[in-house]
C-alpha cells in the first residue's frame, strides 16, 4: 500500500504489542537461558550476590536426576498414548458427524465441544470424584460389565491411564471441529468416481479420505503433541504427581523445583529441556509426514 | 444403504453425547445434594433432598464473590487491552509496507513453538522486582499482546480491499482515523472471535495465576477452586457447587457466541 510507511506510524501501530511481546516473551526466553547456566536459588532471591555462573552443570545434574527421568517418562507416556488416542477419537467423531445418516448434527457438535471450553481445574475436580473407587461413576459403569473396583488415582498402574482418559474426553472436540472442516473440503466427485469404480467405503476411506486429510492431520498432530507435552493442571489437582510419582510431569516438576523450592537455575534448565523435546518432536512429525 | 446402519450410527452418536455430558450432569446434581449424599452406591443422579446450602456456603463463608470479581476483572482487562494492541499490529502487518516485515512476522510465528513455561521464572522475577506480584497487572500486562492474536487479525485484515483505505486517505483521513473508522468496524467478527478466545483462555488459565497470585485474596476462580480442593477433599457436594460456578460463565459465553469461537478454530488451523 502506497510505498513505505512513515516510521512514527509504524511505531504507533506496532510499538505497543511488540514491546509487550519483546519484554514478556523474547527477553525472558534469553534470560531463562542465562539463568539455566547459574545456581540462582532461594538465597540468591534475597541477595543477588549469591548467584554464580555454573556452566552446563544444571543440565548435567538433570541427566543424573532420577526424578527428572521419571517426569520425562511419564510425560512421554501421556503424549504417545494420549495424543494418538485423542486424534483418533477426534477423527472418528468428525466422520460420524459428517455422515449424511446422522441427525441433529448441530446439537451433537455443541455437546461434544462443551468439555473443550470448560475450565480444566474444575474438570479435574469433577473427575477426581468420578474416579472415586467406591462411589465414582466410572467404576459403577464398569461394574455393569462385571469389571471389579479399580483405584484409578491411587494405583500407579492406573493413574496415568486415568489422566489420559480425562484429557481425551476434555480435548477431542477441538480437533473434531478442524477435522470436520477438512472433511468438508474434500471434493464430492472423488467419492463418486470411486464408488462408480466399485471401491468399498473402507477403500474410499483409505485411498481418498486419509490422503486428502493429511495436511489437517499433520497440523492436528503437532498442536496436540505440543499441548500434551505441557501436562500440568491434571496431575496438580488430581494426584499431585503421585502415587509414587507415576503422574509427575515435566512441567509439574519444573513448577515444584522453581516455585516451591526456588531452585530457579535448575528449574529453567528443566524448562529448556521441555522446549528441546517439543522441538525435536515437531521436527520428527514433519519428517514423517514428508516421507509418507 | 442398509437401514440398520443408520440406526447404529445414530445410537453411537447419542452414546458419545451421553458420555460427554454425564460428568457435567453429575456435577450439577451432586452440587444440590446434602453433604455426604453423593457418596452412595449406585451413584445417584437426582438429589433426595434438594439443597442450595453449598452455594450459600461458597458465597457466604468461603468468599467466592471475591474470586469471581478477580477472575472477571482480569479476564475483561486482558481481553480489552489485547484486542486494541493485537488489532493495531495485525492491521499493520496486513496493510503497511516496511523493510523486514516478512522476516519479523515469520520470526514471531516460528517462536510460537517455544512453550510459555520457559519464560515463567524470568517474568515472575521481573514482576516481583517492579512490585506487580499479587496485582491484576501481573496477569494483564504480559497478556496484553499475543502472537496468535496478531496472526488472527492479520489474516482477516488482509482481505480488506486496499481501495477502501486509499479512498479514505484521499478524502483526507489520517492513519489513526482509517484504523478507527474503517478497519475496526470491518474487523468486528474477528475481534469478537479473538475476544472470546482471550476471555475464555484467561478465565480458564491456571498455572500463571497460581504463580503470581500468592495472596489468597487475589486468587482467580480456578486457583481458589484448586486450593479449596486441598481443604475440602471430602466435601464432594461443595466442590461440585464450586465447579458449577467456575464453569458456568465460560459455558454461557460459548453458547451465546459459539459461531465466532468455531470460526476462530478454523482460521487458526488454515495456515498453522
Amino acid at each position: 500500500m502506497f510505498g513505505k510507511t512513515k516510521i512514527n506510524v509504524l511505531l504507533l501501530f506496532l510499538g505497543p504489542s511488540l514491546l509487550i511481546i519483546f519484554s514478556f516473551f523474547f527477553l525472558p526466553v534469553l534470560a531463562a537461558l542465562l539463568l539455566s547456566f547459574t545456581d540462582y536459588d532461594i538465597y540468591a532471591l534475597g541477595n543477588a550476590d549469591y548467584i554464580r555462573f555454573v556452566g552446563i552443570n544444571n543440565y548435567l545434574k538433570l541427566l543424573e536426576d532420577p526424578m527428572f527421568w521419571t517426569s520425562v517418562k511419564n510425560t512421554f507416556y501421556f503424549v504417545l498414548v494420549g495424543g494418538p488416542l485423542s486424534v483418533a477419537v477426534s477423527l472418528g467423531t468428525a466422520l460420524l458427524l459428517n455422515s449424511k445418516l446422522v441427525k441433529l448434527k448441530g446439537l451433537f457438535r455443541v455437546t461434544y465441544f462443551l468439555p473443550v471450553v470448560t475450565t480444566l481445574v474444575a474438570v479435574a475436580v469433577i473427575w477426581r470424584f468420578i474416579y472415586h473407587p467406591r462411589f465414582g461413576l466410572i467404576n459403577y459403569v464398569l461394574s455393569l460389565f462385571g469389571i471389579g473396583q479399580i483405584d484409578w488415582l491411587g494405583d500407579p498402574l492406573y493413574s496415568m491411564p486415568a489422566l489420559i482418559l480425562m484429557a481425551v474426553w476434555k480435548n477431542f472436540g477441538y480437533n473434531m471441529i478442524i477435522f470436520i472442516a477438512g472433511l468438508q473440503n474434500i471434493p464430492e466427485d472423488l467419492y463418486e468416481a470411486a464408488s462408480i469404480e466399485g471401491a468399498s467405503e473402507w477403500q474410499q476411506f483409505i485411498s481418498i479420505t486419509l490422503p486428502q486429510l493429511a495436511p489437517t492431520t499433520l497440523f492436528i498432530s503437532v498442536i496436540t503433541m505440543i499441548g500434551y507435552f505441557q501436562l500440568f493442571a491434571e496431575p496438580y489437582v488430581m494426584t499431585q504427581g503421585g502415587p509414587l510419582s507415576s503422574t509427575l510431569s515435566v512441567v509439574l516438576y519444573m513448577y515444584q523445583e522453581g516455585f516451591r523450592w526456588w531452585n530457579i537455575g535448575y528449574s529453567t534448565s528443566i524448562a529448556f529441556m521441555l522446549f528441546l523435546i517439543i522441538l525435536i518432536g515437531t521436527i520428527i512429525q514433519f519428517r514423517l509426514q514428508k516421507e509418507s | 444403504m442398509k437401514p440398520g446402519r443408520k440406526i447404529i450410527l445414530n445410537i453411537i452418536v447419542v452414546l458419545i453425547a451421553v458420555a460427554t455430558f454425564l460428568p457435567f450432569l453429575w456435577m450439577i446434581s451432586a452440587s444440590f445434594m446434602q453433604a455426604g449424599e453423593s457418596n452412595s452406591y449406585p451413584p445417584k443422579l437426582i438429589p433426595d433432598n434438594f439443597t442450595t446450602e453449598h452455594y450459600e456456603n461458597l458465597f457466604g463463608r468461603l468468599n467466592l464473590t471475591t474470586y469471581i470479581i478477580n477472575s472477571l476483572l482480569i479476564s475483561l482487562g486482558v481481553t480489552f487491552f489485547s484486542l486494541i494492541l493485537n488489532s493495531m499490529s495485525g492491521y499493520a502487518f496486513a496493510k503497511y509496507r516496511f523493510a523486514g516485515k516478512k522476516k519479523l512476522f515469520s520470526l514471531l510465528l516460528s517462536s510460537m513453538i517455544i512453550p510459555g513455561q520457559v519464560t515463567m521464572l524470568p517474568v515472575f522475577l521481573t514482576l516481583k522486582n517492579i512490585g506487580l506480584i499479587n496485582t491484576y497487572w501481573a496477569i494483564i500486562v504480559p497478556g496484553m499482546a499475543s502472537i496468535f492474536g496478531i496472526f488472527l487479525i492479520r489474516q482477516f485484515a488482509m482481505s480488506i480491499p486496499d481501495s477502501l483505505i486509499e479512498s479514505a486517505k484521499i478524502d483526507g483521513a489520517g492513519d489513526v482515523e482509517v484504523y478507527l473508522k474503517i478497519i475496526l468496524p470491518l474487523c468486528r467478527p474477528i475481534l469478537l472471535t479473538l475476544g472470546i478466545f482471550t476471555f475464555m483462555g484467561t478465565w480458564n488459565d491456571f498455572l500463571w495465576p497460581l504463580i503470581v497470585m500468592t495472596d489468597s485474596s487475589m486468587y482467580t476462580l480456578p486457583v481458589a477452586l484448586a486450593n479449596l480442593m486441598g481443604e475440602h477433599v471430602q466435601d464432594t457436594e461443595l466442590m461440585m457447587a464450586g465447579s458449577v460456578i467456575t464453569i458456568l460463565p465460560v459455558v454461557i459465553v460459548f453458547l451465546l457466541l459459539q459461531k465466532y469461537y468455531i470460526k476462530g478454530i478454523m482460521m487458526g488451523s488454515v495456515k498453522g
